[in-house]
């Protein structure tokens, strides 16, 4: 029926102009990434540089500070950037715990009964949030922790002693000067920890503040109607409910964390990314080493992100 | 009739309504108290704020040359009266209403904030009689110039008064020829900024340029076309799910190899241009959030009418969604001036920087308690007003209840 001289001129046609547009697009982009990607080619060769990981079994020549896994300056790279990713899966669990735990309690200390408790949680919040992590990192770590007492002079509760060296529990001793415990943190994890926990939570309260305030108003009323205590009704009636829009929400919150956690090395902590610089300023190994840490996070994230999301599944509504 | 309880009466049933409420207030109060005498006897006795005065032209500008700094002074000039000239439109326009004073509740607080600072921060920092002068001579040119179009603003012929909003790219863009040089003026390299100039300079100009790059990102996930969509999506979720500081390390370190020798930018402009990538992801979920709300009408209603895609995205759908990703936009940003602090990581001198080589001198030894709660009290100061401003914002262009606007939990 419809002759061809009917039809629309091709740059009117509507089933080819959207994969016309988009192969522009493509095309633009391939030639760039090209153009990068020969660059790198011809530049990293220049330097004798070229993509390998051989160098990972190479003695690493430098000493991390404190680590879970044994380690000492003659192992190769990849046991030095292993020990640095366990420790960042240390501050990033004890994290992790630590924020949801002060960030619940702020957060519900918002819907207090108590005026002053609700108006001190509104002020955390705002306070926090407005002033930079790392500047509040370098303030725990250089003003609190650093200004600890030394040695005998050292704060002592029995079987803790919080000292410039570190916190140290179950039966700490001074030996030589030195405290002496079965179980210690030094204080670079304990500034760091303490600055992602009071940053974190500041944001966790949010999305709490958030969970709670979605359950309707009669839910609080019907429970207390039945002779629920407030505390009861929090714990079996709003809370069930509010998690279903709490753990989506604490899930970003969570992958920001384990982000964040990649500033330790403002407080002199030996994560993950304070490990890679020294790597890569020991091998001159740019890409790889680029490469090993956004990996490394993005497997974090996606771990964080499985397992909420498997928490979300257990939360939300089953419907039959 | 209901009566209003007494202010005591409220007082009591928020602070006393229990046992145990009693108890927790008189806790709280206690601790409170404590900490503010603590803090107050620190702050008046034991705290030693000389070094913030001698260095505070560079927690100010860093190493900007000295005889250069008449080109910064004329910016802040300038800004000033761009200001002013926009504070006072602005009302103008807004008294065409009811009557309203001049200087409304607001205002007036604004006001007296301005003249305390001008007044009460030169003669803190012991700047010399001649720079305190010209503090004093910027504020007033301000307030002048805002007293002046507030009375007179709506003389202005309309077009007129319409070209004034594009005195601000215009003194963007002569602002960066101020600081940097070129045109007859003297270069200076970026590496000479510092402080809070590098700060805000970073941030400004990050914001600026990742916001209609999110806005792209945005509208390509939401695209119907598979590989504008798996493109955008394949972006953001990598920038997402790198922390920024290896962002950064990845600039400095592998941009250089990206481009042909020679090619690559200088270790300032390195840093920006990866702060805007990065801040382009998140403002992308931000406008993406701002889409999403938007009801499939519309846009098929604009379409409908016959208005072509790009004209039908212009001025019915944007519009619309990014009213509702407003608050969201602006809590990225706002992450965004923070984020800036990173720089410090990578060896570039902005606020954190300056504030770590001063730090480093041995004659401030042990006095960075000061110049971190300095900082603080700056960044908490600009990242508020951000904040107020963009409530204020949101305020106004949306005019209809917003009773369920503080329900969703904000995300940052």
């Amino acid at each position: 029926m419809t002759s061809r001289a009917e039809d629309p001129p091709w740059w009117r046609n509507r089933r080819l102009l959207p994969w016309l547009v988009q192969g522009v697009a493509a095309l633009v982009v391939a030639v760039v990434v090209a153009f990068l990607l020969s660059n790198l080619l011809i530049n990293l060769t220049a330097r004798g540089l070229l993509l390998s990981w051989s160098w990972l079994g190479n003695p690493a020549g430098f000493d991390i500070s404190e680590t879970l896994l044994p380690f000492d300056a003659s192992l190769p790279y990849w046991r030095a950037l292993l020990a640095g990713l366990v420790n960042t899966l240390r501050v990033v669990l004890a994290g992790l715990v630590g924020a949801t735990v002060l960030g619940t309690l702020v957060g519900t200390a918002s819907f207090s009964s108590n005026g002053l408790l609700k108006r001190l949680a509104r002020i955390y919040v705002e306070l926090i949030r407005n002033i930079p992590l790392l500047l509040q990192l370098v303030f725990w770590y250089f003003v609190v922790f650093l200004a600890l007492p030394k040695g005998s002079a050292a704060i002592q509760l029995p079987g803790v002693v919080l000292a410039q060296s570190g916190l140290f529990l179950g039966s700490p001793e001074l030996v030589n000067g030195v405290w002496r415990a079965p179980l210690s943190f030094t204080v670079e994890f304990g500034a760091l920890l303490t600055g992602l926990v009071v940053y974190s939570a500041a944001f966790i309260a949010e999305v709490v503040r958030g969970g709670v305030a979605s359950v309707a108003r009669g839910q609080w009323e019907a429970a207390s109607s039945l002779g629920f205590s407030s505390l009861q009704t929090l714990r079996r009636i709003v809370m069930p409910q509010a998690l279903r829009v709490i753990v989506p929400g604490l899930n970003s919150q969570y992958i920001s964390l384990a982000k964040n956690s990649s500033l330790a090395v403002a407080c002199g902590y030996s994560d993950l990314y304070s490990v890679a610089e020294t790597t890569l300023n020991q091998s001159g190994r740019a890409v790889e080493v680029v490469l090993i840490l956004l990996g490394s996070y993005l497997v974090i994230d996606l771990l964080i992100s499985a397992l909420m999301n498997g928490l979300n599944g257990l939360v939300q509504l089953k419907e039959r | 009739m209901i009566v209003r309880p007494s202010r005591l009466e409220q007082l009591r049933q928020e602070l006393f309504s229990s046992r145990l409420n009693g108890l927790i207030s008189i806790a709280l109060i206690a601790f409170l108290v404590t900490a503010a005498l603590g803090l107050a006897k620190w702050a008046l006795f034991q705290a030693q704020w000389a070094v913030i005065r001698a260095n505070s032209t560079l927690f100010a500008l860093g190493r900007y040359p000295l005889e250069q700094q008449w080109r910064l002074w004329l910016l802040t000039a300038l800004l000033a009266l761009a200001t002013g000239l926009s504070w006072g439109l602005l009302r103008a326009i807004l008294r065409s209403g009811p009557p309203v004073t001049l200087w409304p509740r607001n205002d007036r607080w604004a006001l007296a904030v301005l003249v305390l600072l001008s007044l009460w921060l030169p003669m803190a920092l012991r700047l010399s009689l001649a720079i305190q002068m010209r503090w004093w001579g910027i504020t007033l040119l301000l307030l002048v110039v805002r007293w002046a179009l507030g009375r007179w603003g709506s003389a202005i012929p309309a077009t007129a008064r319409r070209l004034i909003p594009l005195i601000w790219p215009l003194l963007y863009l002569l602002g960066m020829v101020l600081i940097s040089g070129g045109l007859g003026l003297v270069q200076v390299a970026p590496s000479e900024w510092g402080g809070l100039l590098l700060t805000l300079l970073m941030s400004s100009f990050a914001i600026l340029l990742c916001f209609p790059l999110g806005i792209l990102l945005a509208l390509g996930r939401r695209s119907a076309l598979p590989l504008l969509r798996w493109g955008s999506v394949l972006y953001i979720e990598f920038i997402r799910g790198a922390p920024l500081i290896t962002l950064l390390f990845l600039g400095q370190n592998i941009l250089g190899f990206l481009l042909p020798g020679g090619m690559a930018p200088d270790r300032v402009w390195r840093a920006a241009w990866v702060l805007t990538f990065f801040a382009a992801a998140y403002v992308a979920e931000a406008v993406r959030s701002g889409l999403a709300a938007l009801p499939a009408g519309q846009l098929e209603a604009a379409r409908s009418l016959g208005l072509p895609m790009p004209q039908a995205l212009i001025h019915v759908v944007l519009p619309q969604a990014l009213r509702v990703a407003l608050p969201a936009t602006v809590g990225q940003f706002i992450s965004l001036l923070q984020d800036t602090t990173l720089l410090s990581l990578i060896g570039l001198l902005d606020l954190l920087g300056t504030a770590r080589t001063v730090m480093a001198n041995p004659a401030f030894l042990g006095q960075s308690a000061e110049v971190y709660l300095v900082l603080a009290v700056l960044f908490w100061c600009c990242c508020a007003a951000l904040g107020l401003g963009s409530r204020a914002l949101e305020e106004r262009l949306n005019p209809h209840s917003r009773s369920s606007a503080n329900l969703s939990p904000s995300q940052a």
